[in-house]
């Protein structure tokens, strides 16, 4: 098994090497002189040359990315203008908002999607089928912004049953004992019914219209993966040897017909944090998504980058975590590595 | 040609719901093209008086805070954002087809240099990279379109050079090359044409993700400007005043612009269905 | 002779639903299985011997469609049973074995579990108890090492010990009757024979009865008490092993010898038989599918197939046998 660890964080080297240089250009790509993007708008040209020293975007490229790399290597991801504050600490605090939302997102996508996209699959032809093709078509045509804004619209202005979205928790209420940064946890930890509540009812919508955005790429390759399975010889196999229906569908079938569908979390998660970003706008989640598009708005460029650079950073390991994880299940990549 | 068009109208027949999805685009494309003359008012024109007016006989989509007429700036946003979607569409295919047949057929060097390029554009959640593209590029239209060309050049370039490979010992390869004719000559001349099918199916299929994409992009700030008209702007405008019930702002750019995804990804599961109905899924 | 027969097919015929329309795949086919009898079903690819087989089991694609026959089995008949019922009866009272015995099983489940797996449904063990009479059953098909062995998943095992691992599944629950489709093919020869022989001892052991479905007639003469020969959906002829060999009525059995290598016909002296099978979608189909291509065609041979007995449990549906 550590022979699977250490072969899969191999393979994630070249991909950060390759972010790292992606993010490096990113920053130097600015029209214009890129120093007056990170001095505040009044700055004199005086003021602009300091910036340009003191960034080092004086010096030649290869030694701005060298002295990119030591920035990064020491947590140093600038300052923002309108704020003043290191963007890594600034990030750091609003990670946990931007990943309670995924994570919740994808887990109630993934608990609608598999169960959907197995039963398509075993009783093809059906009502569910139908509700199956349904949505994995109309799933990858919503616009997850638009749909966001039509569940606020319908849930809250018109119903009532949601609350206003104005971020993490009620005004009125206060945060949990900060323990790891998730609502959900802390206020479970600490016995905060409460804060649990009413976390749990912000959480809803904001999570909900990321959830249906991902649901259609799973429920597709769910459904898809467990016909192809259903067809197999061992499953033919496992029927002519008598086995209860419940045994050759969940022991037999489903659980090789997972393996794709875990690869295919790669590529959701791809678009779930991209949906994020759009989402916490919609909501007012205090994120890091909505951090970066407050950024953009104010031409405030140090945070933007920081994001890209996390974002990215992120999505490196959790496709690692996948990985490590389809290595984990399938024996037959447990045992030949 | 013939019995590729008997062939169509089989898949037509068999499925409904394709050619809605041919009728939808043909709109679409009417609005795209003529937007700017039907629209019974100018999109920029602004009437304070009549600000903020639901749907009415006078504003079939009622009108936003600046008294514009929500109808005309949805119609004639069509054109803006199809442009878009369709800009980056063919600046995708060009830089990913190409480099694409290239590695597939050359190998070696080629292969590793666009696949490491493909990857390295993988390691991004992709909306987020072209958040990153439009900030570094700058706020305006051409970025949105490189910026999105840019994010679906990996799969574009990993179909090209799929493809290549399995033409690369071809009979009609081998013809050509011994007619004479140099590599390069060949992969473009020959190679290139021969998969313009499977690269087209390609193109109709990620028309409908270009689309959203810019969308999120300009909701979000990015590229497109007011009191430019596109959907995503719109959708942001309108935004502002759903929580005050001013539902019709937001609303019809919105199902405009879901209407005009689901139409594109109908349309290039159709065109899936007749070119080569073994890529289904 | 005078007992109840194992399995006693009666007139099945089946149909398929395709893009084409509907193929009678298999018509009036019946035979029967004595107890501790071995049959095998001969024919070329395609002639229904494995569609027999799955329709029996009831294991049929979901595009196929019994459309008359019966299948009497254990005082029941198979075709006429829910689902349910059938699966109670699979793996305990009747099992089958399959070609390509790697994908015919579970890719990512030890093969102990999979053993115990059908001991657990059918076998009254509990899943505590159930891995050691696996290994058991692991022994009983000879496989070095079982304890080891129980352990290991089908890509670790090569095609001969997937083979008896899948022998071992049928086997387990000590079934009245095995249905063996192909279970050598792509096994090498040496294999083949220690397959083979395997089979013939447990089933020689327990009394049980085999149906040994392959397109070897060699094999088929080597291995089984009679052999039924079919064509294009139809049965042909029937007869004992060494009576078939010595005496073949249908001129297609007649052909098929010919092209065998063995005792009888060396490779130099190799026939092939000319034409190939009928395009079962064709509306007219004659009432003989091979009339088309038989050299002792007559113009009766339009009328529905007859069944001539022309030996002890010698059977031919021809109108003009040998």
């Amino acid at each position: 098994m550590l022979n699977l660890l250490l072969s899969r964080l191999a393979t994630a080297i070249p991909s950060i090497v390759g972010v790292v240089i992606v993010t490096f250009m990113l920053t130097r790509m600015l029209p214009g002189d890129p120093a007056a993007y990170f001095a505040s708008l009044a700055a004199s040209p005086q003021a602009i040359a300091e910036i340009r020293t003191k960034l080092g975007l004086d010096k030649s490229l290869p030694e701005q990315f060298v002295g990119y790399i030591g920035d990064l290597l020491q947590g140093n991801l600038g300052n923002s203008l309108s704020t003043g504050q290191p963007v890594v600490a600034e990030i750091a605090t609003r990670l946990p908002a931007s990943a309670e939302l995924t994570l919740f997102a994808l887990i109630v996508a993934v608990a609608i999607a598999i169960p959907l996209g197995v039963l398509a699959a075993v009783k093809q032809g059906t009502w569910i089928d139908h509700l199956c093709r349904i949505v994995t078509t109309a799933g990858v045509s919503l616009p997850v912004f638009f749909t966001g804004l039509l569940f606020a619209y319908v849930f809250y202005y018109l119903l009532q049953w949601a609350p206003a979205p104005t971020g993490r928790l009620d005004v009125f209420l206060s945060p949990p004992t900060h323990i790891t940064g998730f609502y959900l946890i802390d206020s479970a930890l600490t016995g905060n019914l409460e804060a649990l509540w009413g976390a749990l009812r912000q959480l809803a919508l904001p999570a909900i219209s990321m959830a249906i955005f991902s649901l259609a790429p799973l429920a597709r390759m769910t459904r898809g993966s467990m016909l192809a399975v259903l067809g197999s010889d061992f499953i033919r196999t496992a029927r002519a040897s008598g086995l209860a229906p419940g045994t050759v569908i969940f022991t037999y079938a489903f659980r090789n017909a997972v393996l794709p569908v875990i690869t295919t979390l790669g590529m959701v998660f791809s678009f779930l944090l991209g949906a994020n970003v759009l989402v916490e706008t919609v909501f007012a989640w205090p994120g890091i998504g909505l951090y970066a598009v407050n950024a953009l708005i104010t031409s405030d460029y140090a945070p933007v980058q920081g994001f890209v650079l996390t974002m990215a950073i992120l999505y490196v390991a959790l496709n690692l975590t996948i990985d490590f994880v389809y290595g984990l299940v399938d024996p037959r990549v447990r045992l030949d590595s | 040609m013939l019995p590729l068009l008997r062939h169509a109208r089989y898949v037509l027949s068999e499925n409904p719901i394709t050619g809605l999805a041919f009728g939808l685009f043909a709109l679409f494309l009417i609005a795209a093209a003529f937007g700017p003359v039907l629209a019974p008012y100018s999109p920029l024109q602004s009437n304070a008086a009549m600000a903020l007016k639901p749907p009415s006989a006078a504003h079939w989509f009622g009108t936003d805070q600046l008294g514009r007429d929500i109808f005309s700036r949805v119609l004639v946003a069509t054109r803006l954002d199809l442009a878009i979607a369709f800009a980056s569409v063919i600046l995708a295919f060009l830089l990913g087809a190409l480099s694409g047949v290239a590695a597939g057929y050359f190998g070696g060097w080629t292969d590793r240099v666009v696949g490491r390029l493909a990857d390295t554009i993988m390691a991004f959640p992709l909306f987020v990279l072209a958040m990153g593209i439009v900030a570094a590029l700058g706020n305006e239209v051409i970025n949105i379109v490189i910026a999105t060309a840019i994010i679906n050049f990996p799969l574009y370039a990993r179909v090209a050079r799929a493809e290549a490979n399995v033409r690369r010992d071809a009979g009609f390869v081998e013809a050509a090359r011994l007619s004479g004719n140099g590599e390069t000559r060949v992969l473009l001349g020959h190679v290139l044409p021969n998969i313009m099918p499977i690269m087209m199916v390609q193109m109709s299929l990620t028309m409908g993700y270009a689309i959203l994409n810019a969308a999120g992009l300009s909701f979000i700030g990015l590229g497109v400007r007011p009191p430019a008209a596109e959907w995503g702007i719109m959708v942001a405008e309108g935004a502002n005043f759903i929580q005050s019930g001013e539902w019709w702002i937001a609303l019809f750019p919105g199902a405009t612009l879901m209407l005009a995804v689901f139409c594109f990804n109908l349309l290039g599961d159709g065109l899936r269905d007749i070119i080569d109905p073994r890529m289904r899924t | 002779m005078t007992a109840v027969p194992a399995l006693s097919v009666e007139d099945l015929s089946v149909e398929f639903r395709t893009r084409s329309g509907v193929v009678k795949v298999l018509e009036h086919v019946g035979f029967s299985v004595d107890k501790g009898e071995t049959v095998a079903l001969v024919g070329e690819s395609g002639s229904g011997k494995s569609v027999t087989a799955f329709a029996v089991m009831g294991i049929l694609d979901a595009a196929g469609k019994v459309t008359s026959g019966r299948a009497l089995f254990g005082g029941a008949d198979l075709l006429a049973l829910g689902e349910h019922d059938l699966a109670e009866q699979r793996g305990r009272e009747l099992s089958m074995i399959f070609q390509n015995p790697r994908t015919a099983l579970n890719p990512i489940r030890r093969v102990g579990l999979q053993i115990a797996d059908v001991l657990v449904r059918h076998g009254g063990a509990t899943r505590s108890d159930a891995p050691r009479a696996a290994v058991e059953m692991l022994k009983k098909v000879r496989i070095p090492d079982p304890e080891r062995r129980a352990e290991a998943y089908p890509f670790e095992l090569s095609g001969g010990m997937c083979q008896r691992i899948m022998i071992a599944i049928a086997l387990a629950c000590r079934p009245a009757l095995l249905i063996a489709d192909e279970p050598t093919t792509g096994l090498d020869v040496t294999t083949q024979a220690v397959i083979m022989d395997l089979i013939g001892e447990l089933a020689g052991e327990a009394g049980m009865a085999t149906i040994f479905i392959t397109h070897d007639l060699a094999l088929a003469a080597e291995y089984c008490d009679r052999i039924v020969v079919m064509h294009a959906g139809h049965i042909v002829e029937a007869a004992p092993g060494r009576e078939l060999f010595a005496h073949p009525r249908h001129p297609y059995s007649a052909k098929l010898l010919a092209a065998t290598p063995g005792e009888t016909v060396s490779l130099e002296k190799l026939a092939s038989i000319p034409g190939g099978l009928p395009d079962l979608r064709r509306p007219d189909l004659p009432a003989c599918r091979y009339s088309d291509r038989c050299e002792r065609r007559l113009d009766q041979c339009a009328q529905p197939l007859p069944q001539r007995t022309v030996g002890e449990r010698h059977v031919v549906a021809c109108w003009n046998p040998l």
